[in-house]
Parts: structure tokens; sequence; C-alpha cells
């Protein structure tokens, strides 16, 4: 336990904070896994981009949420939505285009919905959330609400002016924000030193005058620690920081295959980075320190793939949108002036 | 209806107003700086966001003061990034708000096309209704004294193209008032466009909040012998073509469309059905323009409707020149309209 210290500072995780870290990796690198099986049915009529690899971030960062605090994802957020509490079934069916999805049908998997739970939208234009998750910090900050608003982009969207008149923004104005970089290096097939003149993406925050730190992206202790220490900044009032998070996605930019077969990426480095497995991390983790027995953990296991098999018979059976739906919804109906 | 009139100077609206002293008359910037007023006295979703809207001038004259009333938290000054700011304004209307963006040119906005376009426009439909974006942008055309290309364009077809969003271009003092009410109710993001030849026309301008329904065009003028669809700034010059036009024994009927989208197809088909010529003097270019717009759906709608070809008046096909000497050339006016309306006429 020394060495947990040192490495991770005082413990103020508990055993159940452990478990459920775990437990929701595990339920997004098994959802992800289901899709890769699914996928080739040819019945998921929409492009995936998958986080396998990933889960640490979306799992570490959104424990330490409440409800009705914001997340703004982007086009690889299955992860971010099943962490912030989004139940499979809406997911899943949104993904095989039925009515009783997310969105209708109308998303797809990069435009995932879920209001209760805080997430008000999702785009797929690299870094276009991230004003509007400033924007919804603002309107919490009018309303004088504690909320926070965690906004996950990747390495990508560094290259964006947006982040950059955002960033300035919610730093000038003090607002409730985590800017989280999932630095993943590579934006499709391209390696962030392709497209970045200088490598350290949290560096940037100290331009908007604000608080940035490096992480291991695949240690979920890691993450849990830092996002708790910047949420609770953001939530005090000391404003927006940004954490950038080192990870790696196993599968390709989109679809359910690895891409070093088409020579996007070294194999070496996937494998590499799958020694890393954030998942098996946090297994050994737990079972090293007899926070929970093998069995406890295949019983965790095996719920998620009852969940699993639920949400993929619901999304199946469900119906298509009816084709009325087709001109629904473009504008809210008028309402009347106060 | 005295505020459906229009008056093309200020003598003329003076004289209208000693004829009627119970009704009070106001320019079309204090119009709008009262709806504005209005709006954030009665509603605390509503707040005012753009650069420079508080400072000594307020966006000329249209925010002057707001921020002394109600504090810079709801009428805030923001940094020159039009695109964050854009996306922060739409953030903050799916979150709840009902934000009023200004951006003080039109020629601004395209740095903010992605949030408008890609966003704004598409986060009610891409959620299944989900949420909704009641959003108002400001926008001001600028013209003459030099301002060149950057300084003076008319986008509104960059706008009218995209579905789930409307567009709103009010020419009277008291549409500027009804209509940004209205717009800021509807729900919907909705592109406003000012022309700042305007902000100093008179009208009258009742005191007490309402409403003009957005998609709703108005008759300013009635006659049977040619139908002028006006937008905004044109409409005070097709007012005048009328003038000069009757003179010749020529009537024209005047449509301010007042909303682009959604557009009033019905009130113009009406119109021309009547008159049987159509003319659009738009403040904009010709190509894929409103114009193109209008006569499409007369053809679509009520083929056989009109005696002759349509005529269109619009910018030339070219930016907009800074030289007096070129600018006054790039204008079409009053008698450009009142050509064109000749020439449908003549033909048929
Ligand atoms: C503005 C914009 N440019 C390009 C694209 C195409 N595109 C989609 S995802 C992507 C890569 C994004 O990389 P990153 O932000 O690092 O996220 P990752 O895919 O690695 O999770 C690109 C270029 C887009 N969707 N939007
Ligand atoms: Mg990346």
């Amino acid at each position: 336990m020394k060495e947990d210290i040192l490495k991770y500072g005082l413990p103020t995780l508990t055993r159940k904070t452990l478990i459920d870290m775990y437990a929701m990796m595990l339920r997004i690198r098994m959802f992800e896994e289901r899709i890769v099986d699914l996928y080739p049915e040819q019945e998921m009529k929409c492009p995936v981009h998958l986080c396998i690899g990933q889960e640490a971030i979306a799992t570490g960062v959104c424990l330490n949420l409440r409800k009705d605090d914001y997340v703004f994802s982007n086009h690889r957020g299955h992860g971010h939505a099943l962490a912030k509490g989004s139940a499979m079934r809406p997911l899943m069916a949104e993904f095989y285009g039925k009515v009783t999805g997310c969105s209708r049908g109308k998303g797809g998997s990069m435009h995932i919905i879920d209001v209760e739970n805080g997430i008000l939208g999702t785009s797929a234009i690299v870094a276009g959330g991230i004003p509007m998750g400033v924007g919804a910090a603002l309107a919490s900050s009018i309303r004088k609400e504690d909320r926070v608003t965690v906004i996950f982009f990747g390495d990508g969207a560094y290259d964006e002016g947006a982040l950059y008149e955002s960033f300035n923004f919610a730093s000038l104005k003090k607002l409730p924000v985590v800017f989280f970089c999932e630095n993943n290096f590579y934006a499709t097939n391209s390696h962030q030193s392709a497209r970045q003149s200088a490598c350290r993406i949290s560096d940037a925050a100290s331009a908007f005058d604000s608080h940035g730190v490096c992480i291991d992206g695949n240690d979920a202790i890691e993450v849990y620690k830092a996002a708790e220490d910047s949420i609770n900044r953001a939530r005090k009032g000391g404003g927006p920081s940004l954490i950038e998070a080192k990870t790696y996605r196993w599968k390709g930019h989109v679809g359910p295959d690895a891409d070093y077969e088409k020579g996007c990426r070294p194999k070496e480095e996937l494998l590499y980075w799958m020694e890393r497995c954030p998942v098996k991390v946090m297994r050994e983790f737990i079972l090293s320190r007899n926070a929970a027995t093998k069995d406890e953990l295949a019983e965790i296991a095996a719920s998620i793939t009852d969940e699993i098999d639920d949400a993929v018979k619901f999304a199946k059976e469900s119906e298509y949108p009816p084709l009325s739906d087709l001109l629904t919804d473009v504008y809210a109906p008028v309402k009347e002036p106060l | 209806m005295p505020w459906t009139k229009v008056y093309s100077n200020k003598a003329e609206f003076e004289s209208a107003l000693s004829d009627n002293r119970e009704l009070r008359g106001l320019a079309y910037k204090d119009a709008l700086l009262e709806a504005t007023s209005q709006l954030l006295e009665a509603d605390e979703t509503v707040f005012v966001i753009g650069e420079g809207i508080d400072d000594s001038g307020g966006v000329f004259g249209s925010t002057k003061g707001l921020h002394l009333k109600f504090g810079r938290e709801r009428v805030m000054d923001s940094p020159l990034a039009e695109n964050g700011i854009t996306g922060i304004a739409i953030g903050a209307a799916v979150a709840g708000m009902r934000p009023i963006l200004v951006h003080m040119r039109v020629d601004f906005i395209p740095l903010s096309l992605d949030q408008i376009i890609n966003h704004a426009a598409k986060w009610r439909y891409m959620f299944g209704g989900k949420v909704s974006v009641p959003i108002v942008i400001r926008s001001m055309i600028g013209r003459g004294w030099g301002s060149a290309a950057q300084h003076s364009q008319s986008l509104q077809s960059l706008f009218t193209n995209i579905p789930g969003l409307k567009v709103v271009m009010p020419a009277t003092p008291y549409d500027a008032k009804g209509l940004l009410r209205a717009s800021v109710y509807d729900g919907n993001p909705v592109v406003f466009i000012e022309h700042r030849w305007l902000y100093e026309h008179m009208g009258h301008v009742p005191s007490e909040p309402y409403t003009v329904p957005l998609g709703k065009a108005i008759i300013r003028r009635t006659g049977s012998d040619a139908t002028i669809v006006a937008v905004s700034y044109m409409v005070y010059e097709a007012m005048s073509a009328a003038d000069i036009l009757k003179n010749e024994g020529i009537e024209c009927e005047v449509i301010d469309l007042r909303t682009l989208k959604p557009l009033d197809a019905p009130l113009i088909l009406e119109s021309v059905s009547k008159t049987g010529r159509l003319v659009i003097a738009d403040t904009g270019w010709k190509e894929t323009g409103i114009g193109a717009e209008i006569i499409a759906r007369v053809v679509e709608d009520g083929f056989g409707a009109l005696k002759s070809a349509p005529e269109r008046v619009n910018l030339p096909e070219a930016p907009t020149p800074a030289s007096p000497a070129l600018e006054k050339a790039y204008y079409p006016g009053k008698f450009e309209i009142a050509a064109a309306v000749r020439r449908a006429v003549n033909k048929g």
C-alpha cells in the first residue's frame, strides 16, 4: 500500500470506487467488443468509432461527476455516455438506426444524447462540441448553479482554433469547465508529430493562465485523481483546467478492425499499448490488493453480458422510425412569449 | 394600421406624427434597444453577448447602456472569437438560456459558419427533437463611406439554404421590435439581419412588448400592375420606385418580405396572381439569392400567373468597391427598380 500512496497520494479511493471503476471499464470494453462482433452482420448501418483501449479515461472522469453535471463528447463517444450513466438500450438501438434510439434514429453512433444524464448532444465535427460545452458552463454560471462541464476531445481537436477561442473565454470568465484531451497520438492516420509543433498538449493551459496536467490515460486511478482535482477546482469557482491523458486506441479510426494490417500504424506500437491494457491494469490492482476476488469480478462480467444481450435484443427487435419522421424535428414548435 | 406604414424620411414621419399625437415615434435602433431591454427585464434566461456591445457606442445604439441596467453578466462583451462565441451561445441555448448574439457586421459571420450550420441548425433534428436551440444571431449589413468588400455584404442567402435556420430581415422600427421579440421566443436558431442605413429610420412603435410573427410578409402598398417584393432597406427604394411609377400610370404592389425563411410564398403568389408581373429587390447578389427562390416558387406553385418574365434587382456580381465613384454605381436603388418594373410591364 505504501507504493500506492507514493504513486497516487493519500488513499481516498474506497474499495467500492475501485470496483465501480473496474466494472465500468469492463462494461465499456465489452460493449465495444460486442459491436466488433456484430458489425460484420451489416445491420448496424452507421460508422462506429470504438474506444477500446481508452476506457480508463471516461471511467475515471465520470465517476467524479454528478448526474446533473454536463459532459460534451465527440465522435468517439460510446464510453463517455456509458460512464456518465447512459443505459445500453438507447445507445445500441441508435446504432441500429431504430426509433427507440437515444436520438430516435436520426443521429447514429456519433450523435449521442442523454439529457437526464447531462449529455446535451454530441458533435462529430472535430472540436465542434468544445465551444458548446463552454456555453453550457456559461449557462450554469449565469444561473449560479454549481454544475461542472467536462469536455472530452482528441489530440486532433488540439489542432483546431475552436479550442483556443473556447479556452480563452472559459478562463476569462472562470467557468466551471474541465477540458479533457484524450491524446491517443492519432487523428485518423495522422500522427501527432506530423500535426503539432509542440508535443505537450497540457502546456497550452499556461497560455490561458490555468492549470494543466499530463497523465497516464491508461491508469484509471491516475485519471480519477486528476479529474477529481480539476472537477473540484471548477466546482469551487477556480475556473477551467486542461488534462491531457496519453492513451491509445486499439482499433482503427473507424470500424471494428485493427488498422496495422492496412499499414496505418506499426503493429509493435499496438502490442506495446495492449500490454498496458487499462482494464487489465485495474484488474491486477484490485486482485493484488485483495479488494475483490476473481469470482466477484467474474460475476460483474456475467451481469454485463446480460445487459449487452438485452440491449442487442432490444435494438434488433425495435422498429425503424416511421417515414413520417423524415421531416419532423427540423424546427421546434414556436412558443408563446412570456 | 399606422405601424405598418413605411416612411421614407424623417420629414414624412414627423408630419404623420403631427396628425396623430397618441402614437409614439421611435428610431429602428431604439426599437431594437427597447425590445432587448424588455426581454432582459422579463426573462432571466435572456442574455446578450457580442464584441463591444457594452462600449459607449453600444452597437450603433441598439444595445447602448443595457449593461448598466442589467449588469455585465447578462450583457456581456466578448473576445474577438466569432466561431467560439457563437458556439458558446449555442451551447448556452441548448442548456436552457435564450441568448441574443450580436455580430456587428454580417461579414464577420463566416467565421462562425461551422457553429451555425453544423451545430445550431442541426442540433434539434440530429437528436430526434430532444433539445432545441433558442438563439437569435443579430447582425448588420453595412453600406457606404468606402466600407468596401469586407464590411458591406448581404449574406442572407448563405442561411436561407439551410434547414433548421430561420432568417429575418426587418425593414421598419415596428417590425424590428416585434420580430426581435418573436425571434427570441421562436425556440429555433434565427439569423436576424438588420441594415445599418435603417438605424435612424423613424416609425410608430408601441411602448408595450408585442410580437410580429415570423414567416409573414406584409403588403406595404397595394397596386394592380406589378408586384415588387423587397427586402430590408430595399423596401424603401421600392416604395420610392412605386411613387415614380404612379406618375406614369403604373400601380405597384410592394411586399416587404420581413422573413426570408420560412418564405411567405402564399402572399407573394396571391399578389402576383393579381398583378401578373414580378420584380424582386434584394440587398444581396443575384445568383441563387432569395429572388431566384421567389421566382421558382411562383412558377412552381402558380405556373401561368405571370404575364411577363420576372425581373430581379440585385448587386452587380462583384465584391463591393471602395471608391465613391464605383460605390455609387454599385448599389441599385429606386431608379433601377422602376426600370425593372417598366421592363416587366412592357414585356406583357
Ligand atoms: C472539422 C473536422 N475535420 C475533419 C474531420 C474528419 N475527422 C473525423 S475524426 C478525425 C480525427 C480526430 O482525431 P482526434 O481528435 O485525435 O480523435 P480520435 O479519433 O483520435 O479519438 C477527423 C480528422 C471532422 N469530423 N471534422
Ligand atoms: Mg486522437
